[in-house]
């Protein structure tokens, strides 16, 4: 028999398990043009919906003429909000408890906004169609900057006013003012701020975190196939969250959740882009139902940049306070947050900012005080987590941005202020000020692992250098070293205190193995390319002993996959992975009691071994994971059922706190503003390694998208509230020229709680590597006086920088 | 993303081309490799009812190098140009500068005729053709005629071509001394944030004859003749660099758009000038 003869290592090697670095089962067809996503998708009698868009960032409609749409070959209806309206379909529910206009209702509030909805038999009578609807609009002032908006007597949500013109309290609490939509707060404010008055030193600084947008390759979209023999709605689309989806679907259209199946086939990027509900998804399942054909909805790059979910816009006030030493005591972060004309930011529901509260950072900072008021405006809504777990990217970018601006103040190496405020290794489980409990972290080993890597104190005489020959004319050319030290917070969530619109953040694992051998493992999450078919049968083959190769994984499909709650924050490893592996381990244990029967022996007298269970003190006696799973099925054992099938919901304990050390080297031409990314070194501890190349994968990915918010990636606005950059030739979406060589590494800190110690990895490079990015700009002009420059650090923006300091002569 | 209908043809030689823009007149444009105009038509900002495509017509793309002249048809795309070793070595600047314009695929299909005749200020090749002095010939139902590129560019989109005629090559004297063609984009595929071509040749230590013009700094391509005449007969000292830059701001217009303010494009404008005459210099 083959067993006899495989070395042990042999049968691990075998298995593809877990720390294997095996090849994405997912690529064969990716890279043959073979996926499947939402678009290649084409059923009989499928008609196509587009929307006519508002050209105005706010403006009342006086009327919306479709005659002559109508006439057009191919258009067969347009829908507005006044045939929504009966339905109770013209608003829909967004996930921040406000609500959206699906199609205007009386007027718009940002440019792009869904005013009509053209149904059509091809896309090309769409395109004609849409520009033969004839809209009355009148103009309205317009508010894009949220300071103004909180002064401003131009009321943007009229719907939110009593009838007497008061302002209600809204889904977090007390409004402040017309424009206001909530203050969320953390921390201890009275202590804080005694702290800082206090306080040898405090450095204060305010920053804006400008607007971006996810950008995913693939743009948003659905199919909406309504049969109405059985009553059924099938809805596939790009959704990174299908059976809240679903969920979210019934609510909204009284449609019973049996009677939908939500799909998500192959996504191609999602980056928190879809997460969220869209007009687009409610106006082609109405559409469906209406025509009863299905009806596809594909956005294009500029319906995609321009009005599904933006991410950040945060303008943020730091005030640090610490010792003259550089022991950080307190810190106060006040947060001005451009929501757009509707709150449909993407967090748990009792996280109006997200986790916004992390902005402590991997410092151990006694006292902290967080204060965050969003705010209406003249721009799309949105607000999503852009690959990071709920404004992570925001929280992490701020402090470390604060740790530079105090180390300048102190005039101390930012390196070592870092060093002497880590939280260290002994005080994990850390309570942190702002009410997180961190699982486990060693930061002074990542720290120093990553100075020594990139000799930074080599670097740093290089730069002195630099600055000597740039004084005395002999280069135009600046040399930044930018330094972060990052935590993340991931894998909502906790169901105690994470939940969107009251679904819980648990995750399931459904696992069937098969008689002779093989098995599928089903989940509530779905990969848009993070490679869970990949990764997750790796998971399993380490926890039932079957090969990975012979595991597979099916996501996306709610009429099979069992409930969960999606793939965003990064948490399918941490939460999915999680009830991956306790699914496994059911599974495991009524193996053990089957392999107990056949080796006629008691169920405590086997153990596990790698893809077997072996008698205790006689390995040569043993069943293997193949043969226990022909005898779950086809032999009658005493007192136990056929089969050999587990389910996992699995409700985490915890967040998982991956953390990491990035160290960016750049060179900066001072009269053209051009930056160069000389070296860029990332070290990732994300707990147990499941496959590294999907991580070194995962690293460059979210480090390039890092790259391009830091260096030029922003939606900007003119003061009409017209969108600046709404294609891609303005809109910085990086290719492999822009792209430097990155250098990787690791340490490797399990997550205490977690079933096998993962705390994932998708997020930490983008959440990481921005602040790193800009800290490098940002440090190459420190010796001349910066403090803070605001992003993003594209040419112009670094030669102003250059020019304000005077360097130009 | 979507453009409204329109017709389709493609004639198999230029009277056929010809009698079609005489029949349609500006409802009809011609396509070459369509990397400026499909992009418009998608976006619905350049109607076309008549689209009439030069690919089926012979003779449109030959270069042809002889002992002091280059003729380069107009369906020559930017990648024969790049790929053409006869072209690179009688007049490296164009390999320099097609190697800048936009990315390999768009290279492939973008053609240099397509280029020159849109009009449009961010494309290279205008200004390029402005430094080497190049001549575009144009047929039309008369015939043809020569329009020096230094006077073809009126405004954006607007030039001396008129609808009915079609542009058919590009010829130029093989230059001599040094070249450079600088540009600074975004990104890559992106057009210039500034973009200097310059030609020059030296005797002993002293420049001899110069040759500058600037890309999107303003809605025409820009020749800037004083420039090139502030280093005749300097020996490419500071003074006369500065004196060269200083005339070409005067002659430029940038507008503030995504690339930066205007003061911004002018600094670097002159930034980038000058390292193109400093590189253009070290190879005269």
């Amino acid at each position: 028999m083959k067993d006899e003869v495989e070395s042990r290592e042999d049968r691990v090697a075998g298995l593809k398990g877990m720390g294997c670095s095996r090849k994405r089962v997912e690529d064969a067809r990716f890279t043959q043009g073979k996926g499947n996503y939402v678009d290649d998708l084409k059923l009989d009698g499928m008609l196509f919906g587009d929307f006519v868009r508002s050209p105005y960032a706010h403006a009342r409609i006086v009327n919306i003429d479709t005659e002559a749409a109508l006439k057009v070959p191919g258009v067969l209806a347009v829908l507005t909000a006044k045939d929504l309206e009966p339905l109770g379909l013209h608003w829909m529910p967004t996930l921040a408890g406000d609500k959206q206009m699906v199609l205007a209702d009386g007027k718009v509030l940002f440019q792009g906004q869904e005013v009509a909805y053209v149904v059509v038999q091809d896309r090309y009578a769409a395109a004609d169609g849409i520009e033969a609807v004839e809209v009355d609009y009148e103009e309205l002032p317009v508010l894009v900057n949220p300071f103004e908006a909180l002064k401003s007597d131009v009321v943007l949500r009229e719907d939110l006013l009593a009838e007497d013109g008061s302002i209600p309290d809204g889904a977090h609490g007390p409004r402040k003012h017309h424009n206001h939509i909530f203050t969320w707060e953390a921390g201890d404010k009275d202590p804080t701020l005694e702290v800082i008055d206090n306080a040898d030193v405090v450095a204060e600084e305010t920053m804006y975190y400008h607007r971006t947008h996810p950008c995913p390759l693939e743009t948003c979209g659905c199919v909406a196939s309504m049969d109405k023999v059985n009553g059924k709605l099938t809805l596939w689309g790009t959704f990174q969250a299908p059976h809240a989806i679903r969920t979210v679907v019934s609510l909204i259209s009284g449609i019973e959740e049996h009677n939908i199946r939500v799909i998500s086939p192959d996504i191609g990027g999602g980056f928190g882009n879809k997460v969220g509900a869209y007009p687009g998804y409610v106006c082609s399942v109405v559409a469906s139902i209406v025509t009863g054909k299905p009806v596809k909805w594909i956005e294009d790059r500029m319906d995609n940049l321009m009005t599904t979910a933006f991410a950040r816009d945060y303008h943020m006030t730091g005030r640090i306070a610490a010792t003259k030493e550089g022991k950080i005591t307190g810190v106060h972060c006040s947060v001005t947050a451009d929501h757009g004309g509707f709150d449909a930011c993407a967090d748990p529901t009792k996280f109006p900012a997200g986790f916004m509260n992390i902005c402590t950072g991997s410092y151990d900072i006694p006292t902290a005080y967080l204060e965050v008021d969003g705010v209406y405006t003249n721009k799309a809504p949105g607000g999503v987590s852009y690959r990071c777990s709920f404004r992570v990217t925001e929280a992490v970018y701020f402090i470390e941005r604060m740790i530079e601006v105090l180390a300048i103040k102190l005039n101390m190496d930012a390196a070592e202020l870092r060093r002497i405020n880590f939280i260290k290794k002994e005080q994990f489980p850390y309570q942190a000020a702002l009410g997180w409990e961190y699982d486990s972290g060693d930061y002074h080993t990542a720290w120093d692992k990553a100075l020594k890597a990139v000799d930074y104190d080599g670097l740093r005489a290089e730069q002195a250098q630099r600055v000597e020959d740039f004084k005395a004319g002999k280069t135009r050319k600046l040399m930044g070293i930018g330094l972060t030290f990052f935590t993340e917070i991931v894998g909502a969530g906790p169901v105690k205190n994470c939940d969107i619109l009251g679904l819980g953040m648990f995750d399931s694992c459904e696992i069937r193995i098969h008689p002779t051998g093989s098995a599928i493992a089903r989940l509530g999450t779905i990969s848009q390319g993070q490679g869970h078919a990949t990764t997750f049968a790796q998971i399993l083959a380490s926890e039932i002993g079957l090969p990975a190769d012979s595991i597979t994984i099916e996501e996306g499909d709610t009429d099979t996959a069992p409930y969960g709650l999606g793939t965003y924050g990064s948490r399918s490893t941490p939460v999915a992975g999680a009830a991956t592996a306790m699914a496994g381990r059911k599974i495991r244990a009524k193996a053990q009691m089957i392999a107990a029967y056949l080796l006629e022996v008691h169920d405590d007298d086997v153990e596990f071994d790698v893809d077997r269970f072996a008698v205790k003190g006689a390995p040569e006696k043993f069943k293997t994971m193949n043969e226990i799973a022909f005898a779950a099925y086809n032999q009658a054992i005493p007192g136990i059922e056929p089969g050999l099938e587990a389910v996992s919901y699995y409700d985490p304990p915890n967040m998982t706190y991956p953390f990491g050390a990035y160290v960016c080297v750049m060179d900066i031409d001072v009269d053209t503003g051009v930056p160069v990314i000389r070296r860029f070194y990332a070290l990732d501890d994300c707990g147990t390694r499941i496959n590294p190349m999907i991580i070194e994968g995962q690293v460059h990915g979210g480090l390039t998208e890092a790259l391009a918010v830091a260096l030029g990636q922003e939606i900007a606005y003119d003061d009409m509230g017209n969108v600046k950059t709404g294609t891609l030739m303005d809109f910085f979406l990086p290719t492999a020229w822009e792209v430097p060589n990155y250098e990787t590494d690791h340490t490797v800190t399990p997550s205490p709680h977690h079933p096998i110690g993962a705390k994932g990895v998708g997020e930490s490079p983008h959440v990481g590597g921005v602040p790193c990015f800009s800290n490098a700009v940002q440090d190459a002009f420190r010796p001349f006086g910066n403090t803070h420059t605001n992003m993003p650090h594209d040419h112009w923006r670094i030669w102003k920088t250059a020019n304000e300091l005077g360097l130009h002569g | 993303m979507i453009p409204a209908a329109f017709e389709y043809y493609r004639p198999k030689d230029m009277t056929g081309v010809l009698s079609l823009l005489g029949e349609h007149g500006d409802n009809a444009r011609v396509i070459a490799g369509g990397h400026s105009l499909i992009p418009m038509m998608k976006l619905r900002m350049a109607d076309v009812p008549h689209l009439i495509d030069l690919q089926g017509v012979g003779g449109l793309d030959d270069i042809e190098l002889s002992a002091n002249s280059i003729r380069i048809g107009a369906m020559v795309t930017q990648h024969d140009i790049i790929d053409h070793n006869g072209l690179a070595s009688a007049a490296p600047i164009l390999r320099e500068a097609a190697l800048q314009i936009a990315d390999p695929q768009v290279r492939y299909m973008g053609t240099v005729g397509g280029n020159v005749a849109n009009g449009d200020p961010g494309n290279d090749m205008p200004g390029l053709m402005q430094c080497l002095d190049a001549t575009f010939t144009v047929v039309g139902l008369d015939g043809e005629r020569d329009i020096p590129a230094r006077q073809f560019y009126e405004a954006a989109y607007m030039t001396a071509r008129e609808d009915e005629e079609v542009l058919t090559s590009i010829t130029m004297l093989i230059p001599a001394g040094g070249y450079a063609y600088e540009k600074q984009k975004r990104k890559i595929g992106d057009y210039a944030t500034a973009a200097a071509a310059v030609l020059l040749t030296k005797e002993g230590n002293t420049c001899k004859s110069a040759s500058i013009a600037m890309t999107n700094l303003s809605d025409i391509p820009v020749y800037s003749e004083e420039a090139g005449a502030a280093l005749v007969g300097s020996s490419l000292d500071d003074t006369a660099i500065k004196a060269a830059v200083t005339a070409v701001l005067g002659d430029i217009d940038p507008s503030e758009d995504n690339r930066g303010p205007v003061a911004f494009k002018k600094h670097l404008a002159g930034v980038i000038l000058r390292r193109a005459i400093e590189r253009a210099w070290s190879r005269a």
